[in-house]
């Protein structure tokens, strides 16, 4: 039994090195910044979850000791990586793009990096809205 | 007053719960200092989040974190094979204008946070005034079926939990 474990346990592992290796490579291969943000959001994902089943695993089967730490982990790293991506993207585009390079928002309002927000409105003690 | 002392009270059971799982042991002095962090923390932030959010239908929420994890693993097969086996030329990208319904800041901020990790799109940004969230979608030959996607798939779900 402990053998099928350790057969399961490395799976997981060669599994996180494959899309590892393909996020890191999506970074040399793909063209511009914008596309290279994909590799790393979405490949390591999965490479770094398979590491931390894995390691779940050994503990829970082999070590005989449950762990909660990767589930944190996990958790953790979904909260982070979107906005670490959305940051870059946005440093990106405000650094290199002009309000043409990308599709209108077809509304009264344009994208938050070239227009600011509107003013809120503010209704004082009569009901009537001010600036 | 209450509100005042416990500005969020789901949080606070969350960071409680965060906290045991850190200290991995469950023991009287740890279930205390959880209880003091879960309960500090959200008076400290409050200024910074004054509105609490509205969450109904906790099933929904679960339905939401099983389709969302599916989507994960199949967007990472497929970004995987698109940047290992496809010629950079033949890689169409394109920028995606979706017009948003939610309103409420809780719920377009998962719904970014969604698109960010789900099949080969990024959420780059939002309107000035919230109502349109720019996606950048790696490779696609239809963009409209994309915002279908993420207005059928994801903001459809997320407007039954944030109403």
């Amino acid at each position: 039994m402990e053998m099928f474990y350790e057969i399961l346990i490395t799976v997981f592992l060669v599994l996180a090195g494959i899309f590892g290796l393909a996020g890191s490579f999506g970074l040399v291969k793909l063209r511009d910044t914008m596309q290279r943000l994909h590799a790393p959001t979405k490949a390591t994902t999965l490479g770094v979850g398979s590491v931390l089943i894995a390691s779940m695993l050994y503990f829970g089967l082999i070590k005989g000791q449950l762990s909660f730490h990767e589930l944190l982990i996990t958790i953790f790293l979904f909260l982070t990586a979107p906005i670490t991506a959305n940051f870059i993207a946005k440093t990106y585009m405000a650094m290199n793009m002009k309000p043409e390079d990308i599709p209108e928002t077809e509304r009264a309002y344009g994208w938050a990096i070239f227009e600011d927000p509107p003013q809120p409105v503010v209704i004082d003690d009569e009901g009537q809205e001010g600036a | 007053m209450l509100r005042r002392l416990i500005p969020h009270p789901i949080v606070s059971i969350l960071l409680l719960i965060v906290w045991i799982l850190l200290v991995n042991k469950v023991t009287v002095g740890n279930i205390v200092l959880g209880a003091f962090l879960g309960l500090a923390v959200p008076v400290f932030t409050a200024p910074y989040w004054p509105d609490r959010p509205k969450v109904q239908k906790p099933f929904k929420v679960l339905e939401y974190v099983l389709v969302v994890l599916w989507d994960i693993i199949v967007a990472n097969v497929e970004v995987a094979l698109i940047i290992l086996f496809k010629p950079n030329k033949k890689i169409e990208s394109h920028w995606v204008n979706v017009p948003l319904e939610l309103t409420s800041a809780e719920a377009i901020t998962v719904l970014a946070g969604t698109i960010t990790m789900t099949p080969g799109t990024v959420s780059a940004m939002l309107s000035a005034d919230g109502g349109n969230i720019l996606v950048h979608c790696l490779h696609t030959n239809d963009p409209d079926a994309v915002r279908h996607d993420i207005k059928h798939r994801y903001e459809r779900r997320l407007k039954e939990i944030f109403p």
